[in-house]
């Protein structure tokens, strides 16, 4: 090849790579982080509510079979499937969660315990609530936890067989058997980036239920952005 | 075992003089890449339609959330595609149907076309090798990059989660996986049969198939970013990796076809080395590089088999739900650990003695010295090479082994810095009194001993088990094993590609740019790694993306450094493929004035190597000694082949006449 | 660090050789003489990890040990390899080769029985590093035989994805995601994990112990000082690895006996809800689990492969 065809060729390979290499970058490396639901500029009186629900299965998604949290977008009021969002530094946050799953024996029974929020109790339809016995009981579905906050809310679970047996069966959910779920916790001063995630584990089908939804971004854990104002 | 110059025969097997009449078909109808390429999508198609298939009639698998079935049969069958496509098993269905095989068509390769073949010379798989070593390295060396990237801060997150574990097992599997034979592929496949006086290999299909396996591992290995990538990093501990999503296929299955390629690449060397020596290439008169492709190949054939088992155990314990590796159906997490680790401690020092290997051979030529203590190098190498089986459990110092078995092997891995320690007496040796000439090949050679240097003795902090529960899983491993295999052996890979580019293809590297790439390289890289000392030290741990607030300084450096690092790379990139595809500038037959084997003939050398087998009369390292014997004859006397068969000493085990017919 | 005593052969231009390795050995000796006792007596005090607790503070003598051996070695290397870009370049011009040295037993056999000797005697230093302070901090498996004497305080470490918990069988079992101790008192580490392979590594108290699943790993220390310490994950256990961290505190005894029994009580009622204390746990089948809970199909906690017929997946 003549010196001009060879120098042709090397900078069509050296185009054709450098754009593979951004398309894997950007589609697989930087793309895949779930949205971001804002509830800073939300805040009144130094609170903020923030709503959650936890669904049997994701049928929006190409993994329908696994479970999930969604989030009800401050915006719109329609449920977003994402476990990433953000608060304001130093505030209470007020979350409600609206437990449409089933329950599933705690492999460590120890987060039944509620620690770190306001009171150190949860609310389950309204009555105070501070530990749930999973085991002797049906009684936990998931669990909320921000082990950087010292953060655990173990999530209630309808608790007849015949309410398990009858889920919702679409997500996110509407109706159906569930359970309210409510707590409070302050935001620490200075800002930050605390993930969450549920301690049941929830990986059904996944050895100690730690892969599948436990293991993928935007099912069952995620991210609490506290920005600092 | 003897080479035997056959008579002309048109289906003898590569290296040949073009002799053929026949035409050759033309190179689209000739299976080559492109048939592969269609080998591996049909194959995979296959795979999976038959993964699926199987597994839904199995309950077990039905009750596993991630139906890891398909995706390993697609793999499986993809590979056998891609070898089906590029003529792998052409010659032996051709044999079995009692067929003739296809005449002529290998001799008149010439041009760019064979190196996208199934070849049988073992020149042109040489060159394959380096192009694909390249390739692989540079793509792992990219993934390094985005880590560094991130861990620019402790809090600030530019890949999440698991996109960084995705990118730090692609690094660490990509680097450890592909660089197993980054020596052995392109230098040990090319110069070992030129170093012994050989025309070929003994197994060249062996050869060619460890070759075309591997970017079928790179591929492999890369698609698992389409599922998610792997949880493990590049050890992939079970139960971890069995809980792990479709990602943790790919790894076992690119990681095992390496493995496979290794044994293949490992045996065909130790038997060409053992049997296709020239007459007169006694052990004692052997490079010091081939002294240590055998040890490395001895490694190879005996630790890889293990890699290959334990990562077929996990395949099975993933897709059919086999126990092994599971502690609650009865398994152990510890089979895996150990397991892995038999392989993982050779597999170092598969890394390490070709670095060793190519130093030593470069040392002599520019210091114009016979290599000092070449008993003790030889030793060395076979010294280092037995020990590292007896050592492996120093990964698992803190695991909860057996603890009366510690100061054993705290015992035998100090030990293995003693054999190690020979390369360093040898290299002073030659250096005494030498008449050094700092051409590139020689400053990467000193850059690997000093870098060596440290991480050696890093090691040796890590084998003794108080330091080493400081040191265990932080970032001071990683500092020492990087020193001592980028430091070491890439250093080493370097400078070989400097030294022995004007032998392989014909073409010399820009003396400049090699300079500037040398100083940057050597400079960024201990810029970069020598803080990772101290972090681990610190309290970081490996694999992790957040870390101590007082630790950021340190790790901006480090991150700084290895960009600048990459950038020295990319002039390495940028002077290779300027000097083969702009300039393509000639080089003589011996620019570094060698008295190696290889360095006698021209660059490159012709089809078939020699013309006739020589006799090697003396040692490649007699330098200064104005009585040395040229190295070999390459133009033996008729009969002296014979001649030498016909005496049963002296003439070392080699090649004879054969059949009667005259050399 | 070649003994420097071969003869000085006189060139072919008459001059004789000067003395390389004597001068290779005084600069050796003078380096070496400066810089190891810098190591040894101003950066050893400061090596990590430390000396919170009688393991950290072996570990940091390891550490101070091994980097005073290493000095002149290093020295040693980088010193003659100086010498030999300096004084050993080809000049400009002149293409002759070298001396045709081909190896020298005396040396040989001298740099290998000093390397030996150096090798053995780490060897030996630091199996009695790792005997004498009850295993050096590391854990030992479940049947440990280097041990601390005296009552040790028993803390159970449970490593799950992704987070730390402890269990203090002397204090009623209770668990508890904080970490205490007491000053003074050897403690006896029970590492275990509910999952995945994980990693206790206190650091400054110079512990690493592995977390496997079924395994009750052993590591003991005792506390010198009062203060905090760091615990981090070491061994990579899935997606939060980096971030599976906590901090623990070494209290005074009185301190952390009213902690303890305060505890206690207040979690007396999540004691109730635990499984009785044992070295290892396996959640995955609950023997007295709730009849709603057998009636939904559940036997077991946390994930595994469950049958297909299991109606609801958590």
């Amino acid at each position: 090849m003549s010196l001009r065809a060879r120098v042709v060729t090397l900078s069509a390979a050296f185009l054709l790579v450098a754009g593979g290499i951004v398309f894997v970058v950007v589609q697989f490396l930087v793309g895949q982080t779930p949205p971001v639901e804002n509830y800073t500029s939300l805040a009144k009186n130094g609170q903020v509510n923030v709503t959650l629900q936890t669904s049997p299965q994701t049928t929006i998604t190409d993994h329908p079979d696994w479970v999930t949290y969604f989030i009800k977008s401050p915006q719109t009021g329609q449920w977003v499937h994402t476990t990433f969002f953000e608060v304001p530094a130093n505030t209470r946050v007020n979350v409600t969660i609206e437990a449409y799953d089933g329950c599933t024996p705690l492999r460590n029974p120890y987060f039944g315990h509620v620690t770190g929020t306001i009171g150190d109790v949860e609310y389950v339809n309204g009555k105070p609530v501070s530990n749930l016995n999973s085991w002797s009981g049906c009684t936990v579905q998931h669990t909320f936890a921000i082990p950087g906050l010292g953060l655990n809310v173990p999530v209630a679970s309808p608790t007849s067989v015949n309410a398990n047996n009858n889920l919702c069966g679409t997500s996110p959910c509407t109706s159906g058997p569930h359970q309210v779920v409510t707590f409070s916790f302050m935001t620490p001063a200075k800002g930050g980036t605390f993930r969450w995630q549920c301690f049941v584990p929830c990986g059904g089908g996944y050895v100690d239920g730690n892969g599948g939804p436990m293991a993928t971004l935007g099912y069952m854990m995620g991210q609490m952005q506290v920005v600092a104002s | 075992m003897a080479i035997e110059i056959q008579p002309e025969r048109a289906e003898q097997p590569g290296g040949r003089e073009p002799a053929g009449p026949a035409a050759a078909r033309p190179w689209w109808m000739r299976p080559a890449f492109h048939t592969a390429i269609v080998g591996a999508v049909i194959g995979y198609l296959l795979g999976h339609l038959l993964g699926n298939f199987l597994s839904s009639a199995y309950q077990q698998n039905a009750s596993s959330d991630s139906n890891d079935f398909p995706v390993v049969l697609g793999y499986v069958f993809m590979v056998i595609g891609w070898l089906a496509g590029l003529g792998v098993f052409n010659d032996l269905v051709r044999q079995m149907a009692g067929r003739p095989p296809r005449e002529g068509e290998e001799q008149a390769a010439s041009g760019l076309a064979r190196y996208f073949r199934f070849t049988l010379d073992h020149k042109v798989v040489g060159v394959q090798y380096l192009i694909g070593m390249i390739v692989y390295f540079l793509t792992g060396g990219l993934f390094a990059m985005a880590i560094r990237t991130e861990l620019l801060s402790p809090s600030y997150h530019v890949l999440d989660a698991n996109a960084y574990l995705m990118v730090v097992g692609e690094h660490g599997t990509m680097m450890m996986m592909m660089m197993s034979s980054v020596v052995l592929g392109p230098f040990g496949n090319y110069l070992v049969p030129l170093m012994i006086g050989s025309k070929r290999v003994a197994f060249p299909r062996m050869e060619a198939l460890s070759f075309w396996l591997t970017p079928m591992a790179y591929v492999i290995l890369l698609s698992g970013v389409l599922f998610g990538g792997f949880p493990t990093g590049w050890t992939g501990y079970a139960p971890l990796s069995v809980q792990a999503g479709a990602g943790m296929d790919s790894y076992a299955v690119a990681f095992g076809l390496m493995g496979i390629s290794v044994i293949l690449a490992g045996f065909n060397l130790i038997v060409t080395i053992i049997c296709y020596r020239a007459p007169g290439m006694r052990w004692s008169r052997l490079p010091m590089f081939v002294w240590s492709m055998m040890a490395t190949a001895f490694l190879m054939v005996l630790a890889a088999p293990v890699l290959v088992g334990g990562l077929y155990m996990l395949i099975t314990d993933r897709t059919v739900q086999t126990a092994f590796f599971v502690d609650q159906n009865g398994g152990s997490s510890y089979l895996y650990e150990n397991l892995f680790w038999f392989f993982g401690h050779p597999e170092v020092y598969i890394l390490a003695l070709p670095g060793f290997g190519i130093v030593s051979e470069i040392i002599p030529v520019f210091c114009r010295k016979p290599l000092f203590g070449y008993k003790t190098a030889a030793a060395g190498m076979i010294g280092v090479s037995l020990l590292s089986f007896f050592v492996w459990q120093h990964h698992l110092f803190d695991s909860g082994m057996d603890p009366d078995m510690r100061p054993l092997f705290m015992l035998t891995t100090e030990l293995i810095s003693i054999p190690t320690g020979f390369i360093y007496l040898v290299a002073m040796g030659t250096f005494w009194r030498a008449r050094m000439r700092l051409s590139v090949p020689m400053l990467f050679a000193i850059g690997m001993y000093l870098n060596f240097l440290i991480g050696g003795i890093s090691g040796v902090f890590l084998s003794d088990v108080p330091a080493d529960t400081t040191s265990h899983g932080s970032f001071f491993v990683m500092a020492h094993f990087h020193y001592t295999i980028m430091g070491g052996l890439i250093f080493a890979f370097m400078g070989g590609v400097y030294y022995w580019l004007p032998k392989m293809l014909g073409i010399t590297m820009n003396e400049r740019l090699g300079k500037i790439h040398f100083y940057t390289m050597f400079i960024f890289f201990n810029s970069t790694f020598l803080p990772l000392f101290a972090l681990g030290q610190m309290g970081m741990p490996r694999r992790v993306f957040e870390y101590a607030r007082n630790l950021e300084t340190l790790n901006d450096w480090a991150s700084v450094s290895s960009f600048l690092l990459g950038g020295s790379i990319l002039i390495f990139l940028i002077n290779f493929i300027y000097s083969t595809v702009i300039v393509r500038q000639r080089a003589a037959a011996n620019p570094w004035e060698a008295r190696g084997l290889e360095w006698q003939m021209a660059s490159p050398p012709p089809p078939g190597n020699f013309e006739r087998i020589p006799v090697v009369l003396s040692g490649p390292y007699e330098y200064g000694d104005p009585n040395a014997l040229p190295v070999a004859d390459l133009n033996p006397p008729l009969g002296v082949v014979s001649g030498a068969l016909a005496e049963t000493v002296g003439a070392g085990s080699g090649p004879g006449a054969g059949t009667g017919t005259e050399a | 660090m070649t003994a420097g005593s071969a003869p000085a052969p006189a060139t072919a231009a008459g001059r004789s050789e000067p003395r390389h390795g004597l001068r290779i050995l005084v600069a050796w000796v003078i380096a070496s003489a400066i810089c190891t006792p810098i190591v040894y007596y101003v950066w050893g005090p400061h090596l990590p990890p430390g000396t919170m607790s009688d393991s950290a503070a072996g570990q940091q003598w390891d550490n101070t040990v091994l980097a005073t051996m290493a000095t002149p070695v290093i020295l040693g290397v980088w010193i003659y390899f100086g010498y030999a870009l300096i004084f050993w370049r080809q000049k400009d011009g002149d293409t002759s080769d070298g001396p045709p040295i081909h190896g020298n037993t005396r040396i040989a056999l001298t740099w290998i029985s000093v390397t030996s000797a150096i090798v053995l005697s780490l060897a030996a230093f630091g199996t009695y590093e790792l005997v004498v302070p009850a295993g050096a901090g590391a854990g030992e498996g479940p049947a440990p035989i280097w041990k601390p004497d005296g009552t040790t305080l028993q803390v159970q470490v449970i490593g799950q994805q992704w987070a730390w918990t402890f269990r203090y069988p002397q204090f009623g079992g209770m668990e508890t995601a904080q970490l205490v101790i007491p000053v003074g008192q050897p403690v006896q580490f029970n590492v275990t994990s509910l999952d995945v392979i994980h990693d206790f590594w206190a650091y400054q108290l110079g512990v690493k112990a592995d977390a496997n699943p079924g395994v009750n790993n052993v590591a003991y220390t005792t506390a010198k000082r009062t203060g905090g310490f760091v615990v981090r994950c070491d061994e990579l256990c899935g997606l939060w690895h980096g971030a599976m961290f906590t901090y623990g505190k070494v209290m005074s005894t009185s301190a952390f006996q009213a902690w303890a029994q305060q505890t206690r009580t207040s979690l007396a009622p999540v004691t109730k809800m635990l499984p009785a204390y044992a070295l290892t746990y396996d959640p995955t089948s609950i023997a007295q689990i709730s009849q709603a809970e057998l009636k939904l199909g559940i036997g077991g906690a946390g994930g595994g492969y469950y049958p297909p017929q299991d109606p609801s997946q958590p």
